[in-house]
């Protein structure tokens, strides 16, 4: 939802980065306020993976120029699990598996993590036992998940689930979703989209990575952006989801030509 | 990083060398040798009476002085190398009293609380030791107190493979053994602890701990083998384990060798296998600046199954040797051998995987797979399967396998807040648990895992 006067989460200004040196963001805007949803929209390979793990802070992309501030502060002072720690949340687009780490301890160790920043004190086993069987239900997982090795042996939907049980405990500031919707089916689709707008608060914002409109039935963003080589290329409302599906990317790209041409 | 899979090098008998005369190199390891087994010789025999254990150590001087000290260019030892051992003048040591149960407090386990033989320096430590509350008919105690019982005397010593160097230099110096019997039908629950001490400090010491366990048929043992240490400093130790699993019987065996990080560990373990007798051995190797495990299967009866788990975690500058073979002879055994190492700094693993299968042993399924984890760029693992199958209706599966940690992994894990170091701590302890998951007996279980998860 858009709400007046709010805070500034996020702000990208002219974002560069590169990977292997190779330049993948080649000069990237975005601003995202407390409490709106926004949607990234754009064919593979333009780059909205890299935003999402440039954010995350993955060690393999070096960020060349422009700057992120998250709530006014430079993102890029943080390590990885600072921002984490902060309520910066990436939800993978393949989601690893750690064969021999138990996903219930994994969600322990990453929830405390998370308490100890805040100055709160850690939650014991058995308590924390029971706040992940409250968090189940957002994403309708089954309590044998837990005990098994973090995403080893996963289907494709159930790892999407397990991303979101992590967003549901961790309830971050910023949620980056990347591409949480592929590999679902409709049912699987549903309940990961209940589960995304049931954590959706005025004081939180989300981002959505996506590149078909089909999520965008079921989560409505605020704002959409439409992502091509590396750079934002136009923003719109919701209905410009819906355009981009029936008309195809191209149609951004020529409006955007036209652009440059006649400025 | 780097990993070798080895081709033989040409090997030198002992009398090939001694009548071309010896290098000034090959002397020195001579006289090393010849020092070990004085020094194994004068250790005491404390079992009184016992002229049969006398004449086994007698025998077995013998054999230690037909052989000439290992040295890197015997294909066995290629990649260990015990030039360092040969810096440590070794001394005869005292009586090894004066440890306390204060003292070995952190490596009791509750689980066997009453079933523990300890041993120091050697001698076995009756003030230490608890035996209470099991089968009367389960033969339990120090060789000392036992050698007279007739059942022994066919099993000691008597072990394939007893001629080996390190194997024969315990058997000339026997002082004393543990020793488990379990008559046949005997099923013994309660795990049974046999820790070895070594006090270490400004003297470096030999010891030659000695275990000897036999399973009656239909019998079955649990058995926590310890190596520790007490005090600071380096010392040689050349362990012996004899275990016998008779028909039907079940041997379940945890060996774990946390030395002193300045000590020499290589020690034996040789197991034989009769008809349908079921062994396993969870071997973690942690300790000593180097240590060589040889753990030897020989199968004797149809139908064996045998697991071999084993887990090296190694740093600084520690070596970490398993040599194993697994000698079938028999149609219709099983084996699984999976062994692990965790290598960080500038540690070297090696791994080597003997596994024979004779034409006899028809329907023979065997599976080895050695698994690597090295830690840094300069950590080293030298692994070589080796196995040798004349029997054409078998299966046959190995391999290997070295790995780092993966970023990918450890990014996610700080995605979630989980700071660099633990999300390290994690992974390797995740590829540690598969092993230490294995070990029976919950207080070990834990004690482990706590050293597996400071590694990195
Ligand atoms: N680790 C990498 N190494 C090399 N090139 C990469 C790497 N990651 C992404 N790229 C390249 O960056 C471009 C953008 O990829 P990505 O961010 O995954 O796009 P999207 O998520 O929009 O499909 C692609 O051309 C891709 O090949
Ligand atoms: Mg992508």
């Amino acid at each position: 939802m858009i709400v007046e006067n709010s805070e500034v989460i996020l702000s990208v200004r002219d974002l560069t980065a590169d990977v292997d040196g190779t330049p993948i963001l080649k000069g990237l805007n975005l601003e995202i306020k407390a409490g709106e949803i926004h949607a990234i929209m754009g064919p593979n390979g333009s780059g909205k993976s890299t935003f999402s793990k440039v954010l995350a802070g993955h060690p393999a992309y070096e960020v060349t120029g422009g700057e992120v501030l998250y709530k006014g502060q430079n993102l890029f002072d943080l390590e990885p699990e600072e921002r984490a720690r902060s309520g910066v949340f990436l939800a993978f687009q393949y989601p690893l598996e750690i064969p021999g780490v138990s996903n219930l301890d994994f969600l322990r160790v990453a929830y405390n993590s998370k308490r100890k920043h805040e100055g709160l004190e850690e939650v014991d086993a058995f308590d924390f036992d029971e706040l992940v069987q409250q968090k189940l239900d957002v994403v309708k997982m089954r309590a044998e998940f837990l005990s098994r090795s973090v995403n080893e042996g996963f289907s494709g939907g159930e790892k999407k689930r397990n991303e979101i049980l992590q967003m549901a405990l961790l309830e971050p500031t910023l949620a980056i979703l990347d591409e949480t919707d592929s590999g679902l089916d409709i049912d699987a689709l549903k309940t990961v989209a209940g589960g995304v707008n049931q954590l959706s608060k005025p004081d939180n914002a989300t981002l959505l990575i996506t590149h078909y409109q089909r999520l965008l039935d079921y989560i409505v963003p605020d704002f959409v952006h439409v992502m091509e080589g590396g750079r934002i290329l136009t923003t719109g409302g919701k209905e410009l989801a819906l355009e981009l599906e029936s008309r195809g990317y191209d149609w951004v790209r020529e409006e955007e030509m036209a652009e440059v041409g006649a400025s | 990083m780097s990993i070798q899979v080895s081709t033989p090098v040409e090997e030198l008998e002992a009398a090939e060398l001694q009548a071309v005369g010896l290098s000034a190199a090959a002397q020195k390891r001579q006289d090393y040798l010849a020092k070990l087994l004085n020094l194994a010789k004068s250790k005491p025999l404390d079992v009184a009476g016992a002229a049969w254990v006398q004449a086994l150590r007698d025998q077995a001087a013998n054999l230690v002085q037909e052989q000439m000290f290992p040295s890197t260019r015997d294909e066995e030892w290629r990649f260990t190398d015990l030039a360092d051992l040969l810096q440590v003048s070794l001394q005869a040591e005292g009586s090894g009293a004066g440890v306390t149960l204060e003292a070995i407090a952190p490596y009791l386990l509750p689980e066997a609380a009453t079933s523990r033989l300890v041993f120091v320096d050697g001698h076995y430590a009756p003030e230490l030791s608890a035996v209470d509350d099991l089968p009367e008919t389960l033969l339990i105690g120090n060789l000392g107190r036992l050698a007279t019982d007739a059942r022994l005397q066919p099993y000691l010593a008597k072990q394939a493979g007893a001629e080996e160097l390190f194997t024969a230099l315990n058997t000339a110096g026997m002082q004393d053994a543990a020793v488990l019997f379990a008559p046949k039908n005997l099923v013994v629950e309660t795990p049974i602890h046999l820790l070895f001490i070594t006090t270490a400090g400004s003297v470096a010491k030999l010891t030659l701990p000695r275990t000897l366990v036999i399973a009656e048929p239909q019998s079955a043992l649990t058995i926590l083998e310890e190596y520790v240490t007490i005090g600071e400093g380096t010392y040689l130790t050349t362990p012996v384990s004899e275990i016998w699993v008779s028909d039907n019987a079940q041997v379940h065996h945890s060996r774990i060798q946390r030395d002193h990080a300045s000590a020499f560990h290589i020690g034996k373990t040789a197991v034989s296998q009769e008809r349908d007798a079921r062994y396993t051995c969870n071997a973690i190797s942690l300790g000593a600046q180097l240590s060589r495990h040889h753990l030897e299967i020989y199968q004797t009866g149809e139908q064996t199954e045998t697991h071999l788990n084993g887990l090296t975690l190694i740093r600084d500058a520690q070596v970490g040797d398993l040599h194993s073979t697994i000698a079938l002879t028999q149609p219709y055994g099983v084996t699984r051998q999976l062994q692990k190492c965790i290598v960080g700094d500038r540690a070297h693993a090696v791994f080597n995987g003997k596994v024979f299968v004779p034409k006899l042993a028809q329907q023979t399924d065997a599976g080895q797979l050695n698994r690597n984890l090295l830690l840094s760029p300069k950590a080293r693992v030298d692994t070589k399967p080796q196995l040798e199958i004349v029997a054409d209706n078998v299966k046959c599966t190995h391999g290997a396998t070295v790995s780092q940690l993966d970023d990918d992994e450890v990014f996610y894990l700080q995605s979630r807040g989980i700071d660099a170091a633990t999300a390290q701590t994690l992974l390797v302890y995740a590829f540690a648990y598969e092993i230490l998951d294995q070990i029976p007996v919950e207080s070990l279980k834990q004690s482990l895992s706590a050293i597996a998860s400071q590694v990195v």
